[in-house]
């Protein structure tokens, strides 16, 4: 089991998740972040953090290419330890998200 | 800028405090003071021993220790071996990192019967707290009950229902190992004071007993009150009522040896028995208040549950230090930012918290790292602004003075010895590590292969 960052992410790494993660187990590139798989322990503090809901087990979506492409990314991307200023548009995008029940 | 920061306790809190100061770019010394000789405080002493995949955090905690400025002081008492006017002197900044691991009280008749215990006492004893590891519990009853709602209560319920076999992997402590093999519990009551909906358990921890080999989870559906529930609250809880509705129902006929009961809306009135605890009264409950603020009102009408084991799980407070601000309704030590307050409301220069002392006792590891990260900001603030002032020989001579006292210390070398031993002999034994549980003896084996003392 892991926890799986998805596509609500991607547009508007807030990055709050970061804060929280007692592993550091985040990696990201511009546009948005993803999990190590191999080093989460599913402690689940970081889905209450996240303001767009990005953040969800791998149970809950299991079959979904976003598990595999979290373990790919992550293998190859640099670890953000801390809390970075969100994308810009982030909060417009955050909004039409919860509007639309997408968050 | 250098700076020299003590912190006390080796909990999360404490190692991401030091965590976030280390990684600072200043040139700076921080040293753990741990009362214990062994570091990690509740990772190791609260986490239960069948998660073994939360105490993976140890590692991140360990390359904060690899730090070259970093030091671990094992088996020193704030406030005891060395007093915090001392720490003060010696330190630019003292961050207070104790925890919160006192329980709180249920106040009603027969709590201090034999057989009521605080789930704290329980966890403490199974993990191999050395404070602990003598308590007894006695199992020979078939019904425990279990008070509270929340992740602590879940825990000692999954080590209670659980076979032996299932924790024989696990690095629960052979002392209660042994014990909990000769359990004669058949069935396991959690109850609640609140309704379903308002359960403060994660959804993580209530679905693992959806699947614990030999255990049947059990649910009454005419528990959930949604007549009075709002649709906000009902979406809310979804995920957790499709768990609970997955469970068995009460009437059907017994598939599992043991049986955990989740039962809501019940207050703990009293415990009664004859010398010991036999079964705990309670008054059933009714919810007043908005939604998502919804308290538990006790009624009239009791219902008596059979228990010859009752652990109390409704919340923990810390422990007041010598000579320290505290807030004794709280529970915790007054702050600003990290800061801590006099009752005046005034900072007092130089000291700072972190962690459930901080805050009281909510949130999970990773809740202490933000909080920690703030705490470590603050003192690099004060330290940039040049706020804080120390005599640096100080500290030289508090630490020369601790290792050459009559009081072994023990340092992360040491703590490493004890590690290595305790995986070793749990190796043996197909589990993890087997736990050391008295100072003594983790004393001995942090000694191990020390150099001789020069002769004079």
């Amino acid at each position: 089991m892991t926890h799986v960052v998805t596509e609500n992410c991607a547009g508007c790494r807030f990055t709050d998740c970061v804060s929280v993660c007692p592993v550091n187990c985040f990696h990201g590139d511009g546009e948005r972040l993803y999990i190590d798989p191999v080093l989460c322990i599913d402690c689940g503090a970081c889905i209450p953090k996240c303001p767009v809901k990005a953040i969800v087990e791998d149970i809950d979506i299991l079959g979904s290419p976003m598990i595999e492409l979290n373990e790919e990314k992550s293998a190859i991307l640099p670890v953000i330890t801390a809390k970075q200023e969100p994308l810009p548009g982030a909060e417009a995008r955050r909004d039409a998200l919860l509007a639309e029940g997408a968050a | 800028m250098t700076g020299s920061i003590a912190i006390i306790g080796s909990g999360p809190a404490g190692f991401y405090a030091a965590e976030a100061l280390l990684n600072s770019g200043e040139a700076l010394c921080v040293d753990i003071f741990e009362r214990l000789p062994v570091p990690f405080g509740l990772v190791r002493y609260g986490v239960a021993p069948d998660h073994q995949k939360l105490k993976r955090v140890t590692a991140v905690f360990e390359t904060v220790a690899a730090h070259p400025d970093f030091s671990f002081i094992g088996n020193v008492t704030a406030g005891r071996d060395v007093s915090f006017e001392e720490l003060g002197a010696a330190y630019d900044a003292v961050i207070l990192a104790t925890g919160a691991i006192s329980d709180r009280k249920l106040g009603i008749p027969g709590e201090s019967l034999p057989g009521s215990h605080s789930a704290t006492e329980f966890v403490s004893w199974y993990n191999g707290h050395p404070e602990f590891r003598d308590h007894s519990f006695d199992l020979s009853h078939p019904c425990a009950a279990i008070i509270g709602n929340g992740n602590v209560a879940l825990d000692v319920c999954r080590i209670l229902a659980k076979t032996p076999e299932d924790l024989a992997s696990s690095d629960i402590c052979d002392h209660a190992l042994k014990v909990l093999s000769d359990s004669c519990i058949t069935d396991i009551v959690v109850a609640g004071r609140r309704g379903p909906l308002q359960a403060s358990f994660s959804i993580r921890e209530l679905r693992e007993f959806a699947a614990i080999p030999g255990v049947e989870a059990v649910f009454d559906p005419a528990e959930i009150d949604e007549a009075s529930a709002s649709p906000d609250e009902m979406d809310a809880a979804a995920r957790m009522l499709t768990i609970l509705k997955g469970f068995s129902h009460p009437d059907e006929p017994r598939k599992a040896a043991r049986r955990v009961h989740f039962r809501f809306l019940l207050s703990p009135s009293r415990i009664e028995g004859e010398g010991r605890a036999e079964r705990v009264v309670l008054s059933r409950c009714k919810l007043e208040g908005e939604a998502f603020a919804r308290r538990a009102v006790a009624t009239e009408a009791e219902t008596e549950l059979s228990a010859g084991l009752v652990l109390r799980s409704v919340g923990y407070r810390g422990t007041p230090l010598p000579g320290v601000p505290f807030d004794d309704a709280k529970g915790v030590i007054p702050s600003r930012e990290g800061r801590v307050i006099d009752r005046d409301g005034e900072t007092v220069s130089g000291l700072y918290t972190a962690g459930w002392i901080r805050r009281g006792p909510s949130g999970i590891i990773g809740t202490n790292r933000e909080c920690a990260a703030e705490t470590a900001e603050a003192v690099l603030a004060d330290l940039r602004a040049d706020r804080l002032t120390r005599d640096p020989s100080l500290r030289s001579r508090l630490l020369s003075r601790l290792q050459t006292g009559a009081a072994q210390t023990v340092n992360l070398a040491g703590w490493h010895r004890i590690d290595q031993m305790e995986q070793t002999v749990g190796a043996a034994q197909g589990k993890p590590r087997e736990k050391i549980t008295s100072v003594a003896e983790m004393l001995a084996a942090a000694a191990v292969n020390m150099p001789e003392p020069a002769l004079p």
